[in-house]
């Protein structure tokens, strides 16, 4: 009988979420839209077979040090010689150059050349930095060093990074941009997949309190049937969603890696990595759901609900705020803490999955205080639904809150 | 609990006190509804009347007392035997009127065929409606809907609370029309109301509840006899000059009423008219109405005059 009503409640709530236009769209959107990018770029590379040519860019220099004459023609930059600032500045007028920049009788000693440009540019070019510095060393040690020299001057570091394990071999995550960007997209994928469902959650119990069905529904179910039916039937749809999501997410990180490589060659994602997801998912959706649900019963209306939850959605996204330490420094204090405390765990393991190897310890302390919290907040929400549905009027401050749950 | 000796009592409530914080709402409340019967349950707003409903439905737990429906101590599955229209209702807005009650007969554990549901709406005459969003439904309409909802399940006990309120005099009509159809069914009703007027026409039996706690409890017939004036209501043609045993009268609308001294009763006043030759259209002993008894009792209007 009662688990009758359960699943009545449960068909009710996971049929009316899956109908929603925002659920559908947002389950979809996802991998419409990688699939639309690297469709994008391929056309893109398809129509542009022959790169498009780069402007031909012309510096103009003056040089009252007179050290500075040769190796003036860099791929897109050519350098060209002013006698000085006045005919410089009308040479760049006149649109023969684009710029121009001096280098003083003490540059030996200083170092310090000024640039001018007529155009406000948010820093200089890199093509035009690179060629100035290569014209300068190159004019700088030609004659007096071996030309392999120079070329090591200039470019004095071709860097390759190879992460090792503990017994020599080549890892298998080596770590680096990829594996940056999977758990970047998967801490805001699991997120949005968390906070649509216990949102609909929230929004629901508020307009059934606003809408008065409340009292009625609780004169056929209990608050525990009625809170039940609505945590599971909202979550198999967050379910469903993720897993459309994370599925669509593996083969459009095979087609990228395939398709556009380069960058994104090494783009894949481990089958760990999509368990621990899916964990972490139904763990912070049980544990956010029955929050909301909370907040809802207390609300008395949507809107009232939404505010109240705002502090735990916030807890919530904490680790976004910290996203540059937790990426730099994975194992440090602070990621840990957020990687064990339940409200933070769920962004944070996610983060830090694809970074470093979090120690099998921290990730069972994790898992276990997280269905801790959860069966806590169940006792806790059960006293809150039981005082709060039946209020309607005024939403309750914190003071009265509490002492009415002390009450109940 | 013995069942046979439970078996003609709908709902039997034992002593039952709710407090919050330091406001005692219902306070040693006892009273039994008796099956097949309509039994008021009456007081102004704000009296624990609300409270009351919520505890015989195991909506909330009384901090003492007990409360026995339909022969037993609540449990599982006697919500599905209870049809419950609460003072503050509402549907959802985006269902159908047909979903709705569909999906509200589940809930009480109960599957409705489209031809009973349609059936019970061409009852009232809302079948043209069926396919409608509640949202588009006017608010009288919304009213009958919900009490289809009530009643969708076959219940053995409705409880009705404020089940007037928001309905316009055609609409009032047919529902009290609907309520005696019920109790004609053999089903009991319990009929909450600050309206005391709408008790009169409808209940055999009341309690009314005044700051949680019991005014009056028993027959309607039994307490207007016992508040009974000494009086008489009569409408006449001519002069009546005056009569013996009469200490004052009062112009009401239509009507005169005598107040008798204690010595004189409504008999004599009649023989006295009989003797005098008036012409009497109407004699009629004069009973308070169950709003004059409550400010007598309370010593307070209450909202009995909405």
């Amino acid at each position: 009988m009662a688990m009758n009503k359960i699943s009545t409640i449960l068909k009710h709530e996971f049929l009316t979420t899956i109908r929603r236009k925002s659920f559908i769209l947002m389950t979809i959107a996802f991998p419409l839209l990688g699939i639309l990018a690297i469709g994008a770029y391929q056309i893109f590379q398809g129509t542009g077979e022959t790169p498009p040519v780069a402007e031909k860019i012309a510096v103009g220099y003056v040089d009252e040090t007179g050290l500075f004459n040769d190796y003036t023609s860099y791929y897109n930059v050519t350098l060209i010689s002013q006698p000085d600032e006045t005919t410089a500045f009308n040479a760049m007028k006149g649109e023969e150059i684009q710029q121009y920049f001096v280098i003083p009788e003490d540059y030996l000693s200083g170092g310090v050349i000024v640039r001018y440009t007529l155009e406000r540019e948010l820093g200089i070019s890199g093509e035009v930095a690179s060629a100035m510095t290569e014209f300068l060393v190159n004019n700088l040690l030609a004659g007096k060093v071996a030309d392999v020299t120079i070329q090591r001057v200039v470019y004095p570091l071709s860097l390759n990074s190879i992460t090792l394990d503990s017994n020599g071999q080549i890892a298998e995550n080596q770590g680096g941009f990829t594996s940056f960007i999977v758990p970047y997209i998967f801490s805001i994928l699991l997120i949005m997949a968390i906070f649509t469902s216990s949102g609909f959650l929230l929004q629901g119990l508020g307009e059934e309190k606003e809408n008065r069905v409340m009292e009625i529904l609780l004169s056929s179910v209990s608050s525990t049937q009625l809170i039940t039916g609505k945590v599971l039937g909202l979550g198999i749809a967050g379910l469903i969603q993720i897993v459309v999501w994370l599925i669509s997410a593996r083969f459009i990180a095979d087609m990228a890696s395939t398709s556009i490589g380069g960058l994104l060659s090494g783009l894949t994602i481990s089958t760990d990595f999509l368990i621990v997801s899916l964990i972490y998912f139904i763990l912070g959706y049980l544990l956010f759901a029955i929050i909301m649900a909370g907040a809802g019963s207390i609300g008395a209306t949507a809107r009232e609900s939404q505010q109240l939850s705002t502090v735990f959605t916030l807890l919530a996204v904490v680790p976004f705020f910290f996203i540059a330490h937790i990426m730099e420094f994975p194992d440090s204090g602070l990621s840990q803490f957020f990687t064990i405390f339940p409200l933070t765990a769920p962004l944070t393991v996610i983060m830090r999955m694809g970074i470093t190897d979090i120690p099998t310890w921290q990730l069972i302390t994790s898992m276990a205080l997280m269905i801790l919290t959860i069966i806590g907040s169940i006792f806790l929400a059960g006293k809150i639904f039981r005082t709060f549905l039946l209020m309607y009027g005024k939403t309750p401050k914190l003071g009265e809150i509490i002492r009415m749950l002390r009450q109940a | 609990m013995n069942n046979s000796h439970m078996s003609n009592i709908a709902v039997d409530v034992k002593n039952i006190y709710k407090t919050y914080g330091k406001k005692a709402v219902v306070s040693d409340v006892s009273f039994t509804v008796e099956k097949g019967e309509i039994f008021g349950l009456i007081g102004p707003n704000g009296a624990g009347k609300t409270t009351t409903i919520r505890m015989m439905m195991d909506i909330i737990k009384p901090d003492s007392g007990e409360v026995y429906v339909l022969g037993e101590k609540f449990r599982e599955g006697t919500k599905n035997k209870i049809g419950y229209l609460p003072e503050e209702r509402g549907l959802y807005k985006k269902q159908t009127v047909m979903e709705s009650l569909r999906y509200m007969a589940t809930l009480k554990g109960v599957s409705v065929t489209d031809e009973r549901i349609e059936e019970m709406l061409k009852h009232v005459g809302m079948l043209p409606h069926k396919n409608k969003k509640i949202e588009e439904m006017s608010r009288g309409m919304g009213q009958l809907i919900q009490f289809l909802v009530t009643v969708i399940h076959n219940p053995a006990l409705v409880i009705l609370d404020e089940p007037f309120s928001g309905l316009d005099p055609v609409n009032t009509e047919l529902l009290k029309g609907l309520i005696l159809e019920l109790k004609e069914q053999g089903e009991s009703i319990i009929f909450s109301t600050h309206q005391m007027n709408q008790v009169e026409e409808l209940c055999d039996r009341l309690f009314m509840i005044n700051k949680g706690t019991e005014v009056l409890y028993g027959n309607l017939n039994d307490i207007k006899h016992k508040y009974r004036d000494n009086s008489v209501f009569i409408t006449y043609e001519g002069d009546i000059g005056s009569l013996k045993g009469v200490t004052d009268s009062r112009q009401k609308d239509g009507y005169t009423e005598f107040i008798l001294d204690s010595n004189t009763t409504p008999q004599d006043i009649l023989q006295q008219l009989i003797d005098k030759r008036v012409t009497v259209n109407r004699f009629e002993i004069g009973t308070p109405s169950l709003h004059e008894i409550f400010i007598r009792i309370a010593g307070v209007s209450g909202d009995g005059n909405e």
